[in-house]
């Protein structure tokens, strides 16, 4: 079998153009990763874990108002702030574009999470429970987190290794956006979302459909914009900024 | 000026051993009452390990809290021994001599208590151990060492390390007094602890010299430990009210005012509880207050620099910090009362001299600068995470649970039950030291009067 090994760089693009705030991305997430239930309670104690969530601003004023959404992950720095935080390594760059977190290096400092400008860090203030009637329904492929440790988006590792060795082991073809869907190894929030506003892909294959939005939108006048992009983090998740129906009136209602 | 007092020296070995061979009541019972605090603290302790960091007030964005507030702060208060015992070593000033030995056990005590902050912090003190020390263990790697939490315990260490060396050194004579004034077991043990003195000229000459160097060596360890502290926080990029580049000298010359305070505190305590009036006497209080008018007032100058900075760029996020911190409820309730209690109050107070010398003033404002210095950490740590970044979608507060007031409350309780205990077992003013500032003292004839005055050590 060819031993090719191909170095992938895993990257996400988000359009806001197309998100309509339906939530399914952060279900789809939290049956995945077998994240704990967020109650009620957790959200009063600010201690809710959601990998993805979608944030959801107002504009305007009534009756003229309108809800603008913008569907937050860990952003996969390049130069990731929570990187040389850490006294232990539990969080690093892999050779593929991810930020990496090892569940059993982490110590609980909590440093990592403070320092991330994007707040997508998450830690186990308690104990993770299930209801019994949900213990079934924990994914085997992904680790329990217990109390005191922190976990962030992952990218859904477990699926892209499975890829690698679905795809490049047995098959020895090479991963293309096609294949990834088609085996179901794209991240579960990308795979729920219904407008396809999740585009998942391989920032080194020119052919991905990532890697031709970015080519597309990263010119002048183009919708194409990093988050927070002047902290110089570099993140490997890029956003498509939401087009404006109104953006002549607006402009002259500035003027 | 030095007053003069004469007392002989078996006198003067009486007098300093008393706290270990005589104990009142009310010792105990303080004693008593100070474990008890500290068990609840251990029980509060144990309760959060087990249930998890979910039963303290910490939250997502405010991931840090009391417990390092409270690290930050008896870091600082460790300050105060070298800053008396080294600095003044060397530049020999001579008011420092029965001030020296409680500084360096506050030192030593204080560090040892500040070091469980972070480990009941991270909330898993089992798993701390591969996180201090720069031994692999079995994973194939090595601490991280662009990590300021690495740099962290590295220099307190040192500092711990170096810190029971210097108490040490200036103990072996006390502790052949002790021998020569014990039977039995503990004999035994100040016999094995005094290593063999016997007072000759050349042991103290060594003594001597070892003090001198270890004061030297010891300086930079003294100023790298809280700039150190200060990068725990000046290496968080993301976070407005850390990332301050004055941040290091800022937070030496706090740790000084706070640690000079606090030994000024437990001076007179001491006083008080084991009848020192002939050792530590007003004149003491006299000279440290005026090294802390000039301190704090050091220290006040970067608090102004730190907040000038923070401005001068006029980032949106760093001008809502500052609002917040100043300008909204809490916040600057905790900035007013910091300000008044670390500066306001106690500077234009020490300037009057009859101030100086009143015992019951002194302990007054220094707990006050103490109370301020505990709230300068407080308004440092948890604003900034409160809303650190863009998206005020994260926003949020902070409330301390009973959890985290019980085990702070155990820490003070513990530096002064270890402090207390201490003196149980060794003479917390140095012997040696008071009887050759006794020696050291003479008279000379300025016209017609006869002037106190001191001889130079060599």
């Amino acid at each position: 079998m060819a031993t090719e090994t191909i170095n992938h760089k895993w990257g996400m693009v988000i359009d806001i153009d197309r998100c309509t705030g339906c939530q399914a991305c952060v279900v789809a997430c939290q049956a995945e990763n077998n994240i704990p239930l967020n109650t009620e309670d957790r959200f009063r104690q600010r201690r809710a874990i959601e990998w993805i969530r979608v944030e959801r601003y107002w504009e305007g004023e009534f009756p003229n108002i309108k809800a603008r959404f913008i569907p937050i992950l860990c952003q996969h720095c390049e130069n990731a702030p929570c990187e040389p935080v850490c006294p232990v390594y539990a969080t690093y760059h892999n050779n593929q574009g991810m930020n990496v977190q090892v569940y059993n290096r982490c110590v609980g400092t909590r440093y990592c999470a403070n320092n991330c400008s994007y707040q997508v860090r998450f830690f186990n203030f308690w104990e993770p429970v299930w209801p019994e009637s949900l213990k079934n329904q924990l994914n085997p492929d992904v680790t329990v987190r217990s109390r005191g440790i922190m976990e962030k988006c992952t990218f859904n590792i477990q699926r892209l290794r499975k890829a690698e060795r679905v795809i490049e082991g047995q098959r020895g073809e090479r991963i293309t956006d096609e294949n990834l869907k088609e085996g179901n190894f794209l991240p579960a929030c990308v795979q729920a979302c219904p407008t396809d506003t999740l585009i998942f892909g391989d920032w080194n294959d020119p052919s991905s459909k990532i890697s031709n939005l970015k080519e597309k939108h990263f010119v002048d006048g183009g919708r194409g914009y990093k988050l927070l992009g002047d902290l110089g983090t570099q993140p490997n998740v890029i956003y498509l900024k939401k087009v404006d129906i109104n953006a002549e009136h607006k402009v002259d209602a500035h003027a | 000026m030095q007053e003069r007092v004469r007392i002989s020296d078996s006198q003067v070995n009486t007098d300093l051993t008393s706290s270990i061979f005589e104990s009142s009541k009310l010792y105990w019972i303080l004693v008593g009452f100070l474990a008890l605090v500290v068990l609840c603290g251990f029980t509060a302790a144990g309760y959060m390990f087990n249930r998890g960091l979910g039963v303290t007030g910490l939250n997502r964005p405010v991931m840090w809290g009391f417990f390092i507030t409270n690290f930050v702060f008896w870091i600082g208060i460790s300050h105060a021994g070298v800053m008396l015992s080294a600095i003044l070593r060397l530049v020999q000033a001579e008011w420092r001599r029965p001030a020296t030995r409680a500084a360096e056990v506050l030192t030593v005590f204080s560090l040892m208590t500040a070091m469980t902050m972070p480990l009941i912090h991270a909330g898993r003190p089992w798993r701390v151990a591969y996180w201090v020390f720069p031994y692999d263990w079995a994973r194939g790697i090595y601490p991280n060492v662009r990590s300021a939490l690495v740099w962290d315990p590295s220099a307190v260490f040192t500092y711990l390390t170096s810190s029971i060396l210097f108490v040490y050194i200036a103990l072996i004579p006390d502790f052949a007094v002790l021998r020569d004034r014990t039977t039995g077991v503990p004999h035994i043990i100040y016999s094995i602890l005094s290593l063999g003195w016997r007072g000759s000229v050349r042991q103290w000459k060594l003594q001597i010299i070892a003090g001198i160097l270890l004061s030297a060596i010891i300086l930079p360890i003294f100023v790298s430990v809280h700039s150190i502290v200060s990068w725990d926080f000046g290496t968080a990029m993301s976070v407005e009210a850390w990332h301050s580049t004055v941040f290091a000298p800022y937070f030496v010359i706090g740790a000084v005012h706070s640690g000079v305070s606090a030994v000024v505190t437990v001076m007179i305590i001491l006083r008080w509880m084991f009848h020192w009036e002939d050792y530590i006497r007003r004149e003491h209080m006299d000279s440290l207050a005026k090294l802390l008018i000039v301190v704090a007032t050091a220290w006040l100058f970067f608090f102004a620099l730190e907040f000038f900075f923070g401005l001068y760029a006029l980032e949106g996020p760093e001008v809502a910090l500052r609002e917040l911190q100043v300008f909204e409820a809490p916040w600057k309730w905790y900035f007013l009362t910091f300000l008044i209690t670390s500066y306001l109050i106690p500077v234009p107070m020490w300037l009057i001299p009859s101030v100086r010398r009143n015992l019951w003033l002194m302990a007054f404002t220094t707990i006050l600068v103490n109370v301020g210095m505990w709230f300068e950490r407080f308004i440092i740590i948890v604003p900034g995470l409160m809303r650190k970044q863009a998206f005020v979608f994260t926003w949020g507060g902070y409330t301390p649970s009973i959890v985290e007031v019980t085990i702070i409350t155990a820490t003070f309780a513990m530096v002064s039950m270890l402090v207390l205990l201490f003196a149980k077992v060794v003479p917390l003013i140095p012997i040696g030291d008071a009887k050759e500032g006794m020696i050291l003292h003479d008279e000379i004839k300025i016209g017609k009067v006869m002037v106190p005055a001191v001889m130079r050590e060599e």
